[in-house]
């Protein structure tokens, strides 16, 4: 299945008493890299989890194009990639065998290509078959993040994919998310680098105590405007 | 992808993670050597056995060293959330439980290939007297034990006290199978091995294996989305 945006409508989720989002609605449309900025504890990976149809919403509907959740089933999990906090690889296996592992899980055709080509994009082909455990937190996310892109999802969820990445690893992550963009990919992630993503994203929203904002527009740097606004 | 080639795919990957760490091998390993020599510091009087304590032995050891492993199996998905990335793939999410649950049984037959030649040495119990009824009771009790510590393993992975509540709840539950091996077990270390008592058991094991898969089956799905 395909869509070309992802709604959330009056989204809230509660953990027993705590609420952790609050009637969040907003849209991302294909071609989109929007951000979600917050505190932490904000609700954003919880906001992510829900997208990722990890977690269910305790009211409110996150449709997929016209597809909820629910009716979406495998076939709107293909069309899903994430890259969580934690970063779902394997740390006894090579990299080649955690793309290789995954690459057939969802059912990927030419997964040698595919495990060869992402391993080039992650600047690891040297380091291939080496363990996951010997790589350094930025080789990891590197790896993390080709994993998420392995099945060439629509649908683009990061959970802080800034973190760890030098300047050039995070220069090509930047080049990696307008590439995207331009074939079409909704991205949302969340991040506080902010000038990582300073002239990358198309939108922001705000979340505190898991309520959202659209951020503020008008003059000054993603964190000037920000601050300004979480500090109102 | 069919629902048999992602079941096997996440079998053989949790049976290679542990071929390069071999830490649930080893620790499952070591607890079960140890709780023998336990149980024959206790049970082992004058050089004899007390009756039928042979059995007991094996399968105590058994449920230990086997929830042991299934601790760590669930530890390692969840250290880096790997589980919830086998629950994004679009695959049947019943075979990814159906991968965990043949790679539980994978390794816990592992260790009974250790702990039952070792029961065999440090007991005298005649265990291969009659080898496919013991080998029958081992596969249908190890079966219905993975297949309720896989469910509930997985369903406390997130959980704090994971530690904790994982014997309180699979110890009732499997408590027939333990009972089915034990009596299975005794029926065939009698003098006279009485084959019909053995073959009850192992289809009293047999019905409970097919019970609780189909439950975990089913429950699998809802009980992994939060």
């Amino acid at each position: 299945m395909d869509f070309t945006s992802l709604t959330f409508s009056n989204v809230s989720r509660h953990f027993g008493r705590r609420r952790a989002l609050s009637s969040v609605s907003f849209a991302v449309h294909a071609g989109q890299v929007v951000a979600l900025l917050g505190a932490n504890g904000s609700g954003k990976s919880t906001l992510l989890s829900i997208a990722a149809t990890l977690l269910e919403a305790s009211s409110g509907e996150v449709r997929y194009g016209e597809v909820t959740a629910r009716g979406g089933g495998a076939g709107l999990r293909r069309a899903i990639g994430v890259l969580g906090h934690d970063l779902y690889v394997y740390p006894e296996l090579s990299a080649a065998e955690n793309l290789r592992f995954f690459g057939h899980l969802y059912g990927l055709d030419k997964v040698e290509h595919r495990v060869a080509a992402a391993l080039g994009a992650a600047a690891l082909a040297d380091r291939g078959d080496d363990p996951v455990a010997t790589y350094s937190r930025g080789m990891r996310q590197r790896l993390a993040l080709e994993r998420a892109l392995l099945h060439e999802p629509r649908l683009l969820l990061l959970d802080e994919p800034f973190t760890g990445l030098d300047d050039p690893s995070s220069l090509a992550l930047r080049g990696r998310l307008a590439h995207l963009r331009e074939r079409g990919g909704i991205v949302l992630l969340t991040t506080h680098e902010l000038e990582a993503i300073e002239t990358l994203v198309d939108a922001a929203y705000v979340l505190v105590r898991g309520r959202v904002q659209p951020l503020i527009n008008g003059a000054g740097s993603l964190r000037e405007r920000y601050r300004q606004q979480v500090e109102a | 992808m069919t629902f048999l080639s992602t079941a096997t795919l996440v079998a053989r990957k949790d049976l290679l993670v542990e071929a390069r760490s071999r830490e649930v091998i080893y620790t499952s390993l070591l607890f079960a050597i140890s709780c023998m020599l336990v149980f024959a510091f206790g049970l082992v009087k004058d050089g004899r056995v007390i009756a039928d304590a042979a059995g007991a032995i094996l399968w105590i050891t058994i449920a230990f060293a086997g929830t042991l492993a299934l601790s760590r199996i669930f530890d390692r998905e969840r250290q880096n959330e790997t589980l919830r990335a086998l629950l994004l793939a679009p695959t049947p999410r019943a075979a990814i439980y159906v991968g965990k649950f043949a790679g539980v049984l994978g390794l816990l037959l592992l260790v009974e290939g250790i702990v039952v030649p070792l029961v065999v040495l440090m007991f005298d119990a005649q265990l291969f007297r009659h080898t496919g009824w013991m080998l029958g009771l081992l596969l249908a009790g190890s079966a219905g034990y993975a297949a309720v510590g896989t469910l509930f393993a997985a369903m406390l992975a997130r959980s704090r006290s994971r530690g904790a509540l994982l014997p309180v709840l699979l110890y009732p539950i499997t408590v027939p199978v333990i009972i089915g091996g034990v009596r299975g077990t005794a029926a065939l270390l009698q003098p006279e091995a009485d084959l019909v008592l053995a073959r009850a058991w192992l289809m009293m094991l047999i019905a409970f294996d097919a019970v609780f898969i189909t439950l975990s089956l089913w429950t699998f799905e809802p009980a992994m989305t939060e």
